[in-house]
């Protein structure tokens, strides 16, 4: 019997890499569900939108570091993160003023908004791929770790290590802080409350006079800081790749709909269900097992569910079953 | 009208004796698709050997060799399968350098090849399954088979002392089927393989897979991917996390990238990739250079390899016919005779007239084995503060 080891294995392979790959996808679920609530469609360029904010994030970084400016101990990104956000946030508002727009003042249904935003992504798809190209780039500088595997079992004498990170640190505090002050600026702020009236009931909202251009402006900002944050945050814990971020639109939606579309706090529980589900379901247990049970009765067999080829199908399997049952997802969102 | 017919069937007979000492060859590989980055420098290495046999006069008494280009796709089989049976039907080629790709390399041996009785010689099919297909003597290849690397692989990780690994491998043919050779040979040596886990290529996430083969354990993981890319994302979470911290490299996952990505945290990693030290390979890239392609892109040396087996061992045969010449491909590759390097085709062929043995070796170090696959010539690589250099040849 040692829990202290099976919980040091448990906690490097299963809970340190869920809870940031969670909180990644919570920040980009948050933008796609922003997106649902307030402009009602699916935004399916959101993946892209998020590649274009750490491209820009990145020239940043490098243009700092070439003027010899670093953040200590802490990733130089997170410095030139504003200048990204605000580029993004240029994009986005131009994106919205050249095709939106239209489509919106037609008041056209929410499908075909989803094929516009579909065609808007592979724009933006060679957008990002021109500025920055198809590689694999690592910016991540600074200290790599805060505590080290190898670190960890000599300091502690324990026979497993544990790795944390210093970008999953990161991940999970700029995660939280931006949540925290999204949920104060949607519940305490005159245009936050706006915004979520307009969610509620658009009409409703235009007869107290509420401004829609400026809703719609605002929302766009606020979702170009989520995707730009959420992207670096991303590219730091594992590396930029155009083609890659293409991909974690998938997980995205997932957890978006999952939590409930247009409700953020689903949005951010969704991000953790789809992490987990996809860390957790496919682990093989064998060595947390084998340190939980007596020499004589470890397991032969690697003691996993099912392979981690599945890993994608357990989540969307997860995903059905919430559509099936609950149609508004986990937490009360707009059905879909 | 109907003298017309006759008049023109009768052309057309007069027209085929005329140049029935002309040999045309058919190259099929896939100039569209995922390896239409490679195909123009395979093709234009084919080309190079039958332009050098033409030069020299001395392939049945000046024959002419002409080569008829057709698309493989690489994945469409019944693309590949029509594009093949036209060569043969009505280009009538002679044999066909090619395919490219593994599955539609065997769709064309199964549906045009055997058939109609036409050799067919390709450059990079690896897939271990065409070594026990059915083929009546008519299908050979310049490349490995994937099992070999799979025997390499176990000779090198068991000569450093390792024997329990775990495997990780890219999720389609080259991976699962590379994975699945090595399990085989490694276990038939007398190691262990804790667990063969897939990953899926530029995925967001790896932590999954990572805990996954961390749990099974082994001293050492094999990463059987592609170094672009889930290959790296793998190796990345597998250092982080403490799970793995030595990797052996197969092919796909060489690449000078790995010295910027990893530097020193990969020391102690090894692996190998094809290649050989046969004066051949140079001589090659300096007649590609000459003939403006690039020799050292992948495949292109056995492309031109392929070429130059099936003209030696015509002129061996002394007959254009695959039926005549198919027994001859494994005379002129193999031992006893003479060493003949790129460049070297019209000394063997003057060999050949004057009755005496040759040993092709071409660019590749050309060894053919078995149901006729290349012996395969790999080298051997190791991390040392932060690079990886070459430290043998096998």
């Amino acid at each position: 019997m040692d829990f202290i080891n099976a919980f040091v294995v448990l906690a490097n392979f299963v809970i340190v890499p869920g809870l940031a790959y969670g909180a990644q996808l919570a920040l980009g679920a948050l933008g796609v569900t922003l997106i649902y609530g307030i402009l009602r469609f699916s935004n399916f360029a959101h993946g892209d939108t998020m590649a274009f904010g750490t491209a820009i994030t990145i020239i940043g970084t490098n243009a700092l570091l070439a003027l010899g400016i670093t953040f200590g101990p802490l990733p130089t990104a997170l410095l030139a993160l504003p200048f990204g956000i605000a580029i993004t946030c240029l994009l986005l508002l131009g994106t919205d003023w050249a095709v939106y727009k239209f489509y919106r003042t037609k008041k056209a249904a929410p499908v075909i908004l989803v094929i516009v935003s579909m065609g808007v992504m592979f724009v933006m798809n060679g957008i990002v791929r021109f500025i920055i190209g198809v590689n694999d780039i690592n910016f991540a500088d600074g200290e790599r770790f805060v505590v080290t595997a190898r670190g960890f079992r000599e300091a502690t004498g324990l026979a497993e290590g544990l790795a944390i990170r210093t970008t999953q640190v990161i991940t999970v505090v700029v995660a939280l802080i931006a949540m925290a002050l999204l949920f104060w600026f949607l519940n305490k702020t005159r245009t936050g409350k706006s915004m979520r009236a307009f969610s509620d009931n658009e009409d409703l909202a235009l007869l107290s006079g509420i401004n829609p251009d400026r809703v719609v402006m605002v929302t766009w900002m606020i979702v170009a800081a989520l995707a730009t944050t959420a992207g670096v945050l991303y590219g730091l814990d594992k590396s930029f790749k155009a083609f890659t971020y293409f991909q974690l639109l998938l997980p995205i939606f997932a957890a978006a709909i999952v939590g409930g579309l247009g409700n953020p706090l689903g949005a951010i529980a969704g991000g953790f269900v789809i992490a987990f589900s996809e860390v957790t379901v496919t682990y093989a247990w064998r060595r947390v097992v084998s340190y939980l049970l007596p020499e004589d009765m470890a397991p032969d067999g690697l003691l996993q569910l099912m392979s981690t080829d599945y890993k994608f199908a357990v989540s969307f399997a997860i995903l059905i079953i919430v559509l099936l049952f609950k149609p508004t997802g986990l937490f009360k969102g707009q059905s879909v | 009208m109907k003298k017309l017919m006759m008049a023109t069937t009768a052309m057309t007979l007069i027209a085929g004796s005329a140049f029935a000492e002309d040999v045309t060859i058919g190259v099929v590989l896939g100039f569209t698709g995922p390896l239409e980055s490679i195909t123009p420098a395979m093709a234009a290495g084919a080309e190079l050997a039958m332009a050098e046999v033409t030069e020299s006069g001395l392939l049945f008494d000046g024959a002419t060799v002409t080569s008829v280009r057709a698309d493989s796709t690489c994945i469409d089989a019944s693309a590949a399968t029509a594009a093949a049976e036209r060569v043969v039907t009505s280009d009538g080629v002679n044999a066909i350098m090619g395919a490219d790709c593994s599955g539609v390399t065997s769709s064309i041996l199964q549906n045009v090849a055997r058939p109609n009785g036409i050799v067919m010689i390709s450059p990079s099919a690896t897939s271990p399954g065409l070594s026990t297909a059915e083929d009546d003597g008519l299908f050979f290849r310049t490349a490995p088979s994937d099992a070999r690397q799979g025997v390499i692989m176990t000779q090198i990780i068991q000569d450093r002392g390792f024997s329990s690994v775990a495997v990780t491998y890219t999720n389609n043919d080259y991976g699962k089927g590379l994975a699945d050779a090595f399990q085989a040979e490694f276990e038939a040596a007398g190691g262990t393989v804790t667990i063969s886990a897939a990953h899926e290529d530029g995925k967001a996430d790896y932590s999954a897979e990572v805990g996954a083969l961390a749990s099974a354990g082994g001293e050492m993981l094999v990463v059987a991917g592609y170094v672009d890319q889930g290959g790296s994302g793998v190796i990345r979470a597998a250092l982080d996390t403490g799970a793995f911290d030595t990797f052996y490299l197969p092919d796909g996952m060489v690449g000078s990238v790995l010295n910027e990505r990893f530097g020193s945290e990969l020391d102690g990693t090894f692996g190998a990739y094809p290649g050989t030290d046969s004066p051949g390979a140079a001589l090659f890239v300096e007649l590609a250079e000459a003939a403006g392609f690039d020799g050292t892109s992948a495949f292109a040396p056995e492309s031109y390899d392929a070429a130059a087996l099936i003209m030696l061992a015509m002129a061996k045969a002394g007959s254009a016919s695959s039926a005549d010449f198919k027994d001859h491909v494994m005379d002129v590759a193999n031992e006893p005779g003479e060493l003949i390097y790129p460049g070297e085709l019209a000394k063997a062929l003057e060999l050949i007239a004057a009755g005496e043995d040759i040993n092709y070796e071409g660019a590749s170090a050309v060894e053919l084995i078995g149901p006729g696959e290349s012996a395969g010539n790999y080298q051997e690589i190791e991390f040392v503060d932060g690079v990886y250099s070459t430290i043998g040849f096998r």
